[in-house]
């Protein structure tokens, strides 16, 4: 397992040794008892078997001393888990959103991450939505984990314990790259946060229209360094000759702002060759008008080269 | 074959329907057992080789063999065939409809045609599920839980899949009323309840659960097509449908279906320790308590699927406590087989040796569900490849062995043939290493973890997944040597006796293979099913 390094890692590592203690215990013994049954009582040595009667003290003994102990694993269970779902009022609230297929964090002061920076040992509060389809945060170093539903929201808390920076991944299935909707958990001295936390950093230097696009994943499934991912990628991408598919058509076209636009508002209108249709949703009503205009100056002026 | 058997048995061409044909309108419980045995062995050998070619992908990380939507596909498939094809009518479809009838003293089951009908039905739904994978756009990429929104958004071929999930419940309804009626009505004179085998109690409370929960999953699927095809919102936020409500109708069935393909596996284990331990089984009435236990309580813990789904608090709590008492039940049963064996004389076959490890895997499988039940620890392996560990030592190292060794026990009653013994002990010996390899190693991934249902993974989880794609091949091997011997004993084996294993259930006092009607004259029961005096 992973070095435990949240408030929680400590009870819920504790618990698992509970558990797999006195089921190791039993799994021993039983396998034992069997193997030395078979060898003790093999058919050469105990030809005449032994006929046995029912015993009701028996049974009621391993129904009883099993029923103890799985209600004291529940228990265990129960008092560790119950905090986790008791956050304190002081927690800091960061608001979560997933989406295929990439992770977007929001803190109070309204600033966007596309990791989770978190502050050594003060309470986190992930507040959680989807955007699309179920996910699940999961980070194994914390011992924690909790779907993110679209239409409802939900939450987990917890408090960093260790300065370090932990895997952030996806457990509930979401589609294609699933496997790669991946973060990072950054914990960091409480000073050196409030720091990063007013610094816009790389916020404010770049291209508003580049912050749309990683605000809303466009990069998990566009690259920008030409390789191919879902969708074709953004590299190089205004002005330059694409053959798109419109009814069966090929066209040679050369990428400009409207294509941009209705790329992004339309996806299946005007496919680039070699690309599945259906497998991105219309961002008409999610990006406005003007996040459009930012994004295609985006491409006209720096865009990935 | 019936040259070398001088009986009339239910091989030998029956009426006047010749050849394949008396085969296909058949009415008779064991040719039907024979059919669904034979489209069961055909699609287990496919979802294993698919299973095969997820472990290839999976050896090294990074892309290997094949895109990441393939192995989407890939591992939606093998769910779909081993959950609905394989698992599910498994024991009670092919030993349940061979065996039940003659166990009870009956010559066939309540309503034969029916019977007829249910396969049929189960043919339908599984072509409509291989054809789910060939036409539309692409195979479906759902996983085999079609968890809403996603099944309602993915453009793959989800619809057809679903429709032959529904269809193939019916199959699986029909045979469970069968059986309950059969079991009621048709029990031989003097089989009062408690002389009942236990096998037989085993399929009774099994076919409970099959008709309860199954029309629940019917309807679910219905709306999920529904909500597709006419957008009614019954799952889809977007649409005013919440996605929580679909997890719970799911696991309503999904979860008492775990309990469809382990209680007949727990049935077969108590009929075939007595008969190699030469000794009445020990905790008859305890036995068949527990398996009532099992399906009555089996209802009521499917929330456990759904602890970090976002339901409420409370439903956490209160479906974690009756997750752990659900595992007394089967607690009982091992300490009762076990107890078995005391001061018996036993004799170590192949069945016995499937048996055997069928109760270390069985174990192994419950008491990690202990962790999977409870709270604190669910959390972190849920959703991990822990929770495929999990469920395949009960699924694969249970129900699997389970039919292994079913097969094993009734073969030479089956087909009046014996197998090779020692091939068909090297072939275990090779399944339980290769078992142990495969999956073994995915309990400590998890405890790592690693989220399940990942076409690729970080490096520091490259050894685990080394050695269970190792593990895989060796497997692979064991079931393809286990079924060669299998087939080489229809044409070679040495002919079989009636009773080559001294066993005490009605079965037995028949001839191998069985005559068309059982039972020459009706039998007529004035002791338990396992008096060894």
């Amino acid at each position: 397992m992973y070095q435990g390094a949240s408030n929680f890692a400590q009870g819920v590592d504790n618990t698992f040794m509970f558990i797999f203690a006195i089921s190791i215990f039993f799994l021993v013994v039983l396998t034992a008892t069997m193997i030395w049954f078979v060898i003790k009582y093999n058919r050469k040595k105990h030809p005449n078997p032994t006929q046995i009667k029912d015993s009701l003290k028996l049974e009621v003994t391993w129904t009883v001393i099993p029923l103890i102990l799985v209600l004291a694993m529940f228990y265990y269970g129960y008092v560790i888990y119950k905090p986790m779902r008791n956050a304190p009022d002081d927690a800091i609230p960061i608001k979560v959103v997933g989406r295929m297929w990439d992770w977007t964090f929001e803190y109070p002061n309204g600033k966007m991450a596309r990791e989770l920076v978190v502050p050594l040992d003060k309470p986190i509060k992930l507040v959680m939505n989807s955007a699309d389809v179920i996910h699940s945060l999961y980070i194994p170093a914390f011992r924690i984990k909790e779907d993110l539903v679209p239409g409802q929201e939900t939450y987990m808390w917890f408090i960093p314990t260790i300065q370090d920076t932990f895997e952030i991944l996806c457990a509930e299935y979401c589609g294609l790259r699933h496997a790669f909707m991946t973060s990072k958990a950054i914990v960091i001295p409480e000073s050196d946060y409030e720091t990063w936390l007013i610094t816009e950093g790389q916020g404010k230097d770049e291209h508003p229209g580049l912050l749309v696009l990683q605000n809303n994943a466009c990069m998990s499934c566009h690259s920008m360094d030409g390789s191919k991912l879902v969708g074709p990628s953004f590299k190089g991408l205004f002005n330059a000759r694409r053959t798109i598919v419109v009814d069966k058509q090929e066209i040679q076209i050369t990428v400009d702002g409207e294509y941009i636009k209705k790329s992004i508002l339309d996806p299946d209108s005007e496919i680039v060759k070699g690309y599945a249709p259906k497998l991105m949703r219309s961002y008409k009503d999610v990006i406005s008008e003007e996040e459009l205009d930012q994004i295609v100056d985006y491409f006209i002026k720096e865009g990935p080269i | 074959m019936s040259n070398s058997i001088p009986h009339n048995s239910y091989l030998d061409p029956q009426g006047n329907r010749k050849g394949i044909l008396g085969w296909l309108l058949t009415t008779d419980h064991k040719r039907i057992g024979i059919l669904y045995l034979i489209c069961i062995m055909i699609f287990f050998l496919v979802g294993a080789i698919l299973g095969g070619f997820m472990r290839l992908e999976l050896a090294k990380p990074g892309q290997q063999i094949m895109e990441a939507q393939t192995y989407n596909g890939l591992f939606t498939v093998h769910g779909i065939i081993m959950i609905f094809m394989v698992v599910i009518p498994g024991l009670s479809a092919v030993f349940g409809n061979f065996f039940l009838p003659i166990m009870i003293g009956a010559k066939d089951v309540s309503f034969p045609k029916l019977n007829l009908l249910s396969w049929y039905i189960y043919v339908l739904g599984s072509i409509v599920a291989i054809l789910s994978q060939f036409s539309g756009d692409g195979p479906p990429d759902t996983g085999w839980t079609f968890y809403a929104p996603y099944s309602m958004e993915t453009t793959t071929n989800v619809i057809m899949a679903v429709v032959a999930a529904f269809i193939l419940g019916f199959s699986s309804i029909l045979t469970g009323l069968n059986f309950i009626v059969t079991i009621h009505r048709l029990r031989a004179k003097g089989m009062t309840w408690f002389k009942m085998p236990l096998f037989p109690w085993s399929l009774y409370a099994t076919a409970w659960i099959q008709v309860l929960a199954t029309p629940i999953v019917g309807i679910t699927l219905l709306m999920v097509i529904a909500e597709r095809t006419l957008r009614i919102g019954f799952f889809d936020p977007t649409l005013g449908g919440d996605p929580i409500l679909f997890q719970h109708l799911f696991w309503i069935y999904s979860h008492p279906a775990v309990y469809i393909m382990i209680l007949p596996a727990m049935g077969v284990i108590t009929e075939i320790i007595p008969t190699f331990c030469q000794r009445k089984v020990f905790g008859y009435q305890a036995i068949v308590l527990s398996s009532l236990a099992i399906a009555g309580v089996g209802y009521l813990v499917w929330g456990h699927h759904m602890f970090t789904s976002g339901m409420s608090d409370l439903s956490r709590l209160v479906f974690s406590l009756l997750t752990f008492i659900v595992a007394i039940p089967s607690a009982i049963k091992v300490f009762n087989w076990i107890a078995t064996m005391y001061k018996g004389s036993i004799e170590i076959r192949t069945p016995f040796l499937y048996t055997l490890s069928f109760i270390f895997q069985f174990m192994i499988g419950g008491l990690t569900g202990l962790v999977l039940g409870s709270l604190a620890t669910d959390v972190h392996v849920h959703d991990t490849y822990f929770v495929v560990a999990h469920f395949h030592y009960i699924v694969f190292g249970g129900m699997g062995f389970a039919f292994f060794a079913a097969i094993h026990y009734w073969y030479p009653k089956m087909f009046g043939r014996m197998y090779n013994e020692k091939l068909g002990n090297i072939a275990w010996a090779i399944l339980f290493s290769g078992f142990t390899l495969l999956y073994f190693p995915m309990f400590v991934l998890g405890m790592r973890g690693m989220p399940r249902r990942y076409f690729d993974y970080l490096p520091e989880y490259s050894t685990g997944h080394l050695i269970s794609s190792i593990g895989a091949a060796v497997l692979i091997f064991g079931i393809f040597l286990m079924v060669y011997n299998l087939f080489r004993g229809l044409k070679t084996g040495a002919i079989a006796p009636a009773n080559p294993w001294k066993g005490r259930t009605l079965e037995w006092t028949i001839a191998s293979p069985p005559p068309l009607e059982n039972f020459d004259e009706e039998p007529v029961i004035d002791a338990g099913p396992y008096d060894y005096e």
